[in-house]
């Protein structure tokens, strides 16, 4: 099993702790500042739409190493209402919250992998992943 | 059984205290050792005991009162919770060990023995974990409000222009203060141009990106700019990868920059004058 970590999502300051928890990964793992801020922003977009469209879930960090290629992987999961619309949350603008809708696709500009699992009224679960080079 | 318990701790306090040791050795191994001062071991102990025989000689008053200052000092100690907890319960344990191995108590008289148990124990449970707690409390309560002192205040700079450090994480209730404070800042220095710098803000997500432009809006209506400073390097990549616009900023990496920009926009400039 590959070394996970990970933070429950309560309240607003659990988003903190899974920013920090990412950033000391990150850092373990060898990522640079602008690798580490562009990890810890991530993560900071993903619990808090647990945090406001979920109200719980978790936040999990995963090292990877693929043939000796290192990497970081942000699992974020919840038992939340699900995405209806996978392509509209992915367009830039788009919210529910009155939010910048900037979130999501920002996500995927911030890492290199991305993907959605989402079922209506059972949950969401993200993967992104940064690789190291 | 009220007399014999306190007389039998009063007079084996030196071996009970040597076999908790050994207990709580093997519980935790050596750390808890290391992490304790032989001599506050001692002296906590000992003290731990003390009150033990006060509790069963004295009156329940006198009791409280001690029990109270000592968990109070126990806190102070800065011992987790776990560890006193288990500190407790082993030094009961050895105890109760040792009573029955000088057959203070036997099978017959066991059920008494804890209803005395009950009578120290427990208070003291509780009385700790209460100690704890208003611990706990008192200082995530200053801490609130050491971080309410740290929010965000603007400060006026030269005439027309003023500065407010954003330093910290940015949550809602933050983002709130920082508003009222600007723009009741605005206002009352008469600003015309506000730098706003987040040269200590750790993360810009989305959401402080929203707030930041949201405050900014207000601030033009009150008829001043607002001006963001303090964008290092990799923050301003993580902005471009999200996709925030931050065009209608003045935008710029220092607060020097930004301060120059500003007297500009205020038809100033500073010029050095010689003798
Ligand atoms: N975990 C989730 N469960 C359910 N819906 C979600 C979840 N995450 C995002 N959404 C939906 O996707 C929309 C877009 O999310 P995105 O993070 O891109 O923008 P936002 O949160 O609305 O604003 P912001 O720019 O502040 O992030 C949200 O408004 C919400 O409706
Ligand atoms: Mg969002």
């Amino acid at each position: 099993m590959a070394y996970r970590s990970s933070v429950d999502i309560h309240t607003e300051w659990d988003i903190v702790a899974a920013r920090q928890l990412g950033r000391n990964e990150a850092k373990k793992i060898g990522f640079g500042t602008v690798d580490q801020a562009r990890i810890t922003t991530a993560i900071s977009e993903l619990a808090r739409n647990i945090y406001l469209y979920a109200g719980t879930g978790k936040i999990e960090i995963e090292r990877l190493n693929e043939k000796g290629i290192f990497g970081i992987a942000i699992i974020a999961s919840d038992e939340g209402p699900g995405i209806a619309d996978v392509r509209k949350v992915m367009e830039d603008g788009f919210s529910t919250s009155g939010g910048l809708g900037a979130g999501m696709p920002g996500v995927k500009r911030l890492m290199d992998d991305f993907r959605i699992d989402t079922e209506k009224g059972k949950g969401t679960t993200i993967t992104a992943i940064k690789w190291l080079r | 059984m009220h007399r014999k318990v306190p007389k039998f701790v009063e007079t084996h306090l030196d071996e009970i205290i040597e076999r908790w040791k050994q207990l709580m050795k093997e519980d935790h191994g050596d750390r808890f050792f290391q992490i304790m001062p032989d001599e506050v071991v001692e002296k906590t102990s000992h003290e731990f005991a003390g009150l033990i025989v006060s509790n069963l000689t004295e009156d329940g008053q006198m009791y409280e009162s001690k029990l109270h200052d000592f968990s109070e000092r126990i806190v102070r100690l800065g011992w987790s919770i776990t560890l006193v907890m288990k500190a407790i319960e082993n030094f009961s344990d050895t105890v109760y060990e040792m009573l029955w191995e000088a057959e203070v108590i036997n099978d017959s008289n066991v059920a008494e023995y804890f209803e005395v148990l009950n009578g120290w124990i427990r208070p003291l449970r509780e009385e700790v974990v209460e100690a704890y707690s208003n611990t706990w409390e008192r200082t995530v309560s200053l801490q609130k409000i050491a971080l309410q002192e740290l929010s965000a205040s603007l400060i006026p700079v030269v005439d027309k222009v003023s500065v407010m450090p954003l330093v910290g994480t940015i949550d809602t209730e933050r983002a709130k203060l920082i508003m009222e404070n600007l723009l009741e800042g605005v206002v009352r220095h008469r600003s015309e141009v506000v730098l706003l710098d987040i040269t200590g803000v750790p993360v810009v997500d989305t959401m402080v990106a929203h707030h930041i432009i949201q405050a900014a809006d207000a601030v033009r209506l009150v008829g001043a700019r607002c001006m963001l400073v303090g964008i290092r390097p990799e923050i301003a990549q993580t902005i471009v990868a999200l996709g925030i616009d931050l065009n209608e900023f003045t935008t710029t990496s220092t607060l020097q920059r930004g301060m120059q920009e500003a007297l500009a926009l205020t038809n100033r400039q500073i010029v050095e004058v010689d003798e």
